[in-house]
């Protein structure tokens, strides 16, 4: 069932609100809530939170015959759904327009921003190569899902190691495939030489997303990582995908408000400064990941 | 003493007098001598409760979605016109009906103007199982409006639904704190939903934010913390 459009008073009291620059969140108009990332057992698992907004990405590997077209290159699919269990706004079964909307942005960030060398993910031209499946499951809508899955996504590619591969002739053989992750765990001494730990992606750069909300008043500046009644009550989103090195990847604008170039560039400085910031966090939060877990390898 | 029960599980309440609460049901039996005997179950998750006497029962859980029950208060949006009344979304599974005549002082030529998304304070009248709610604006004894009707201005915000019983608890703290810091008014539904309204938008939020942080289903603050919060805060 689609929920009712917010009440008068809602609406009315949002407007307001956001007239003199207050967000029913006590955030400023430019402040993101911050992510928190949890990490399962295994590598390219991630859980990423924003306020309420929960949503959790996990990669998994397999080898596969490539495209004919294209013998040199891995390939990458990214499978997105939003089950009820995200908001009872959402139905089962047919997709809604939020869900391809969502699914359109995750392929256009993490894919065809070529964020993942794919021919990295060769292993015997025209035989073998990878094929990474990112799957993100969103688990709560608290707004903003759009990023929060991008967000999920690309943390989830730079937190997942493949296993090594080794070629002779036209045999591969996997040099280990399982991988036993535990935390704090010493490096079995018995391993021969043979095996080795498994190897993080290739990648080239770190897209992150960020959405901006745009209300019907003129006067009424926008604000950054709307909540669902923020979205709700939007005129218009804005997502701007960009890197830590101000490459701008994707710049989504789907009908909504008129908005002046100036505006746009405007909010691209915004985006790059927290981009910057997002990025910082990221790679801590990797970094301490990491260094909580030795690969056990067997 | 504190028991947990399931869905389904049955519950030892037997009283010449027996009351169910909330979450609990007796199983129809057929003849009249069985029914008193008839076994009780729970249809909810959560603690068990009873009266000293043992002649009231009910469970305590949380949960966030509401399930109507006759003379409980709900903050409903309007959706829709339907014949003489309007259709309001509570929150529950389905959409309840209001009659155009539930209010005080409705007659057949005035009735009050309410738009789709207007915000109600109103009554549950009527919760059968199989029906769609009902609900009133207006106490149907007196024809006084006992302070239901349209809520104007002012801020709605959901909670999770024990949330909102601890609010309507005229012991818990939390209200009474944030009166004595400004003036506010405060609807509470059982559906999970809160009316706010104070002179300044900041207040409202200000409130609102109080609310989330209380919640169990979300913070769970306790009275110094909230303290500290309120402090913290640009009021």
């Amino acid at each position: 069932m689609r929920p009712p459009s917010p009440s008068i008073p809602e609406k009315k009291f949002l407007y307001d609100a956001l007239k003199q620059s207050l967000r029913l969140d006590g955030r400023d108009m430019l402040d993101l809530r911050t992510p928190t990332f949890t990490f399962g057992p295994e590598l390219g698992w991630v859980e990423c939170a924003m306020g309420k907004t929960r949503v959790i990405a996990q990669l998994d590997a397999k080898m596969v015959k490539p495209l004919p077209e294209r013998p040199f290159e891995g390939i990458i699919t990214i499978h997105s759904e939003i089950s009820p269990m995200a908001s009872p706004d959402y139905e089962p079964g047919r997709p809604s327009e939020e869900e391809v909307t969502l699914t359109r942005m995750l392929d256009k960030v993490l894919r065809r921003s070529d964020a993942i060398d794919k021919e990295s993910l060769c292993i015997l031209a025209g035989q073998r190569v990878w094929q990474l499946r990112l799957t993100v499951h969103v688990l709560a809508d608290a707004g903003n899902i759009l990023d929060c899955s991008c967000l999920a996504g690309i943390v989830a590619f730079k937190h997942f190691r493949k296993p090594d591969v080794e070629v002779i002739g036209d045999e591969v053989t996997v040099v280990r495939i399982e991988m036993i992750l535990l935390p704090k765990l010493t490096f079995f001494e018995q391993h021969s030489p043979s095996e080795r730990a498994p190897i993080s992606l290739a990648i080239h750069h770190t897209p992150f997303c960020v959405t901006f909300a745009f209300f019907p008043d003129v006067l009424t500046r926008p604000v950054v990582d709307p909540s669902l009644l923020e979205q709700r009550l939007s005129a218009g989103l804005v997502s701007i995908a960009m890197n830590a090195q101000r490459e701008i990847c994707v710049l989504h604008k789907a009908g909504g408000v008129p908005t002046a170039p100036e505006e746009v560039l405007r909010l691209i400085n915004i985006a790059s400064i927290l981009v910057k910031d997002l990025d910082k966090r990221v790679e801590a939060r990797l970094l301490e990941d990491w260094e909580g877990r030795k690969v056990e390898v067997r | 003493m504190e028991s947990i029960v399931l869905p389904g599980e049955q519950v030892p309440a037997q009283h010449v007098n027996l009351k169910l609460g909330p979450g609990l049901l007796q199983l129809s039996s057929e003849t009249q001598q069985q029914a008193k005997s008839a076994p009780v179950i729970a249809t909810r998750s959560g603690v068990l409760n009873h009266s000293v006497n043992k002649s009231k029962w009910w469970v305590e859980g949380n949960s966030r979605r509401y399930v109507p029950a006759p003379q409980e208060s709900v903050i409903g949006v309007i959706t829709g016109r339907s014949g003489e009344g309007w259709r309001v979304d509570i929150g529950s599974a389905h959409p309840a009906s209001l009659d155009g005549l539930a209010f005080e002082g409705a007659t057949k030529r005035n009735k009050p103007s309410l738009k789709v998304g207007s915000l109600l304070y109103a009554r549950v009248s009527l919760a059968h199982k199989d029906m769609e709610p009902e609900l009133e604006c207006f106490d149907a004894q007196t024809h006084k409006a006992d302070g239901f009707g349209e809520l104007k201005d002012g801020f709605v915000l959901q909670c999770s639904l024990q949330m909102s019983r601890l609010l309507l608890d005229p012991k818990h703290f939390l209200l009474p704190l944030l009166g004595s810091r400004f003036a506010l008014e405060a609807a509470v539904g059982m559906n999970g939903k809160v009316w706010v309204s104070s002179k300044e938008t900041k207040h409202t939020i200000a409130i609102a934010r109080c609310i989330e942080a209380v919640d169990p289903d979300g913070g769970g603050m306790d009275e110094t913390h909230v303290k500290k919060f309120l402090s913290k805060l640009d009021i």
